[in-house]
């Protein structure tokens, strides 16, 4: 904390304020978490983002975070699934290569269901996956936030909240003030 | 917490961690069986298992250099150990994606503590299944073009994809595949855990990697959640689908003994009951080797009871309606076939099935049994060899006398044929073993989870 206010007069020099990645404060429980995101955002700050160990209901809704669209991805993912089953038995059994056997209809939807159905799975399992890799940027081995020095603790126990640098209404000193004020510990000035 | 326990809305979800844990206590408690040497009875296990999966590629190398006339299976039983123990394997993988999925729908927060180690024995399963299939083609090298729509320049042909065992490969494989990426999904989280606890820059890297440099930020948290719901919600139906696939295998034919429309229900009711046993069998091993009883706790291990009671009985009623249709159809042949699988030569075989699935299970109504770990852990084997011979009762008995009784046989294995099912078995629990040594085996961050609710609830109930 001492070594925090020190570097402060720094920043008040230092015009170009990207430099930093934010301030990160670090908070006990769940429910601290939330209550510092209200106020904070009550404060006039928007680019926030918590760390947490496991996901935490009503966290989206103090952020003022909307939907996943990642249903999107998988209905699209499921129907070209479906239409690459019913495509491949067309292709294959109907068009490529004719072939009788037993006297059944070289291609019809009944024998074809359970491909179409397990292509669908697959397809829509994938974007699911792929989706949600995509929509969070991962992989992505370096981020500013592993410049905080407790980050570790927020895969363990703690509860963390950043206040990005690149908020319009960004206050160094202030964000400091307040974060410590609701509870937080080790808070600090992250270098980006 | 004590009130709590006793309070009957929470019976079926016993605290997950006793006593008043911590989120902390949690990571400490499951990653540090990672960090830390495995206990002696890790080597002890891994004494007895390593060798038997070398013996299973031994006895596959041996297959493939001499054919796959070294199996016992010749007509008229073309169909033996190799499909009864694919379909066994198969059917034990189900109960890991019951418990990841159907359970995670229904919000049985129990499955928490054993979820992750289910899935993995989900997969480890569907790979010991994979090997017959691959190897029952006797050049394994070229199975892929004989498996899938691979455009190739050996047949100058497709598959027909009319034929149900067409519809097997697809179902297994993106069984298979769903179930890896339902069970990676769930370990990304705990990868960051171990990665961001580790002293070893090394062990730091390759966790980092593994788990793509995962932050847990309230908008990753957002998409990985949605995600994780989405995956269980595929792999519902994709579930109750294999194993009603693999039946149509049997069903889609026209032999007495397999043309049967109870199959799909009766083979995912089996498969279930199959697989909680082999769920048991496993707990109650890990927490032997690595003393997990704090967190798989004998409640854990009840429940599971109450399922294999359960759908032990489904599997009994099947057992019964089979027979009872074949008397009903006044069909010679179908009945000949239900008389030949009780009273004929394989009549070993049906009566080891008939206690192992019918009476064993019985044992569950008392809570004596579903509570004394030795005890559920002898008849979950014992379920698990009823399981096996459940498929062998099927497959052979109904294929062993033909039409003609000049087309009758009687089939006998062959030591390459035992050698290479003890070998799977060998595989699946070296596998499972280097899985707890080397990956955190429980959820921690779905642990941590419920804990949080907990945490409120008891807040909520003092106030």
């Amino acid at each position: 904390m001492v070594e925090m206010l020190k570097r402060l007069p720094f920043l008040a020099d230092a015009d170009n304020s990207t430099k930093y990645y934010g301030v990160v404060g670090n908070f006990d429980s769940p429910e601290d978490l939330l209550r510092a995101i209200r106020t904070v955002r009550l404060a006039g700050y928007s680019k926030l983002e918590a760390y947490t160990p496991f996901p935490i209901h009503g966290l989206d809704e103090a952020m003022g975070e909307g939907r996943s669209p990642l249903g999107r991805f998988v209905l699209i993912g499921g129907l070209l699934g479906l239409i690459s089953a019913v495509a491949l038995q067309w292709w294959t059994g109907a068009v490529d290569y004719k072939l009788v056997i037993a006297g059944k209809p070289l291609f019809a939807f009944e024998p074809s269901v359970p491909i179409m159905f397990e292509l669908t799975v697959l397809f829509a399992s994938f974007a699911a996956v792929l989706g949600m890799l995509g929509l969070n940027k991962l992989p992505q081995y370096y981020h500013s936030f592993f410049r905080y020095s407790r980050h570790m603790e927020s895969t363990n126990d703690r509860f963390l909240l950043a206040v990005e640098s690149s908020d319009p209404k960004f206050d160094a000193d202030d964000l400091i003030t307040l974060l410590h004020e609701l509870g937080s510990r080790h808070t600090e000035l992250v270098e980006a | 917490m004590a009130d709590l326990a006793l309070d009957p809305r929470f019976e079926l979800n016993p605290p997950l961690v006793e006593g008043g844990a911590t989120y902390a206590d949690i990571t400490e408690k499951v990653s540090s069986i990672t960090e830390r040497k495995p206990p002696k009875q890790w080597y002890i296990a891994m004494a007895v298992t390593t060798p038997l999966a070398l013996m299973l590629f031994a006895s596959l190398t041996y297959l493939v250099a001499r054919g796959i006339g070294v199996w016992g299976n010749n007509i008229p039983v073309g169909w033996a150990w190799d499909i009864t123990s694919f379909v066994w394997w198969i059917g034990i993988g189900h109960a890991g994606t019951l418990i990841s999925a159907i359970l995670f729908l229904l919000r049985q927060r129990w499955r928490t503590a054993i979820n992750r180690a289910a899935e993995a024995m989900t997969l480890f399963a569907v790979a010991c299944a994979a090997v017959y299939p691959l190897f029952h083609t006797g050049r394994p090298w070229r199975a892929a073009y004989w498996l899938f729509p691979l455009p190739n320049e050996f047949l100058h042909l497709w598959q027909n994809f009319r034929s149900p065992l067409m519809w097997d490969v697809f179902a297994v494989s993106t069984y298979g595949t769903v179930s890896l990426l339902f069970w990676y999904t769930g370990l990304i989280p705990d990868l960051a855990t171990l990665r961001d606890r580790a002293v070893n820059p090394i062990r730091q890297k390759i966790f980092a990697l593994m788990c793509f440099g995962w932050r847990g930020s309230g908008r990753q948290w957002k998409h990985y959640e949605l995600a994780y719901l989405i995956l269980a919600g595929l792999s519902t139906p994709l579930v109750l689908s294999v194993h009603s696939i693999v039946s149509f295998d049997f069903a889609t034919s026209i032999l007495p003994g397999w043309h049967t429309t109870i199959f799909p229900p009766y083979f995912v009711a089996g498969a279930i009951f199959s697989g909680f046993a082999m769920v048991v069998t496993l707990m109650t091993l890990a927490r032997w080797v690595y003393n997990l009883e704090e967190i798989v706790t004998v409640k854990h291990l009840e429940n599971m009871c109450k399922v294999m009671l359960a759908t032990g009985m489904i599997v009994g009623f099947a057992y019964a309606t089979e027979f009872f249709i074949a008397w009903y159809s006044t069909n010679q042949f179908e009945r000949f076939a239900f008389m030949n699988r009780a009273f004929g030569p394989y009549w070993w075989a049906y009566w080891t099935m008939i206690s192992c699935n019918v009476i064993v299970p019985q044992f569950f109504w008392f809570k004596k049994c579903r509570t004394t770990v030795p005890i559920m852990f002898i008849l979950s084997i014992l379920i698990n060899i009823g399981m096996w011979f459940e498929r062998f009762v099927i497959i052979v008995t109904s294929l062993h006398r033909d039409f003609l009784p000049s087309s009758w046989g009687y089939f006998r294995p062959t030591i390459i044929d035992m050698s290479t099912f003890t070998g799977t078995i060998g595989l699946f629990l070296t596998l499972f073993l280097l899985f707890l040594r080397f990956l955190p085996a429980v959820a921690m961050a779905e642990v941590k989870g419920v804990l949080h609710q907990q945490i409120n609830q008891q807040k909520g109930a003092s106030h």
